[in-house]
């Protein structure tokens, strides 16, 4: 079964980092869908059946926390995990991004194996395949 | 270790690691020193990116066309020759870790900052200038041939005129 996947960060370049990373994992990777933004990629929540989400934070019109907080208050989205990938190390974002429910967090820069790693951590516990 | 020097080891370090991690490439510092005034006309690329809390500033990073297609290339692993959307996606998102991790690091002393989004010029024959009169501590790496420059303008809020990220639809008083 595969799992269909939604990239959101404002970085045209990022987004096609993740995209080729994911296809490297060995997992079941169906569509990779992308936002460059949290408005931009809860549209795609709500035109598409998501397995999870990879996401940065600092991002114009919705942030990538905002769009957290959005999923995990959505009955239909809260058990979608997310896994944040950005700049941001300081304790605050990393603490609220912890205590709205991120999966995974991942620091940039970040090496191919870094995102493997914690998404195989990620798809054991949460995705079906 | 004053601002300065923490300044210096922090862009040094982030530099070094976000060009290795990221692209592949090795950087090594050439030159540290403090720019005061309006510096020299430049070719090339320049990228900026604002920080914001009870201190405020900007970090820009500067480079040739030559280093910014061959950044592209290492990130996307595709063969850029010319300055396209995808060079200066490339460039703004080294800068945004560059001084992303910078500012994780100042946050360490400082308390918590914001980092705006960034914005990339490419031109030739131009000049840069910030608003106000803070000094600019400069750290400049040799990459292959290629010359980089990575710098950042740092002072306490209530000392800069332009604070930067801004709103949408607020006025706002560009200087670069």
């Amino acid at each position: 079964m595969e799992s269909d996947v939604l990239v959101v960060d404002d970085s045209a370049a990022i987004r096609k980092i993740l995209q080729r990373v994911l296809r490297q994992t060995g997992m079941a990777i169906g569509t990779v869908h992308e936002a460059g933004d949290g408005q931009e990629a809860l549209d795609l929540l709500k035109a598409h059946k998501i397995d999870l989400v990879l996401t940065d934070i600092n991002m114009p019109r919705m942030d990538g926390l905002q769009l957290l907080g959005a999923m995990k208050a959505s009955p239909q989205w809260t058990s979608i995990p997310v896994m944040m990938i950005t700049t941001e190390g300081g304790e605050t974002k990393v603490g609220e991004a912890v205590r709205l429910g991120a999966a995974g967090y991942v620091r940039k820069p970040f090496t191919a194996d870094q995102i493997k790693e914690k998404l195989a951590g990620i798809v054991e516990l949460a995705l079906p395949i | 270790m004053n601002l300065k020097e923490s300044l210096v080891n922090s862009i040094s370090g982030a530099t070094t690691q976000v060009f290795s991690t990221m692209l592949g490439l090795e950087v090594q510092v050439t030159e540290t020193l403090v720019e005061k005034g309006m510096p020299e006309a430049t070719d090339g690329l320049v990228s900026f990116i604002g920080l914001a809390g009870t201190w405020a500033g900007t970090g820009s990073l500067t480079c040739s066309k030559n280093l910014g297609c061959r950044i592209c290339s290492q990130m996307l692993m595709t063969e850029s020759t010319s300055i396209d959307e995808d060079v200066l996606d490339a460039v703004a998102e080294i800068t945004n870790m560059v001084i992303g991790s910078v500012k994780t690091d100042l946050e360490e002393a400082l308390g918590p900052l914001g980092l705006s989004i960034p914005t990339v010029v490419f031109g030739r024959n131009f000049t840069t200038k910030s608003a106000g009169s803070t000094d600019w501590i400069v750290v400049r790496f040799q990459c292959d041939d290629e010359i980089l420059s990575v710098k950042i303008c740092l002072a306490p809020s209530d000392k800069v005129s332009h604070v930067i990220p801004h709103s949408l639809g607020q006025t706002c008083v560009v200087d670069v």
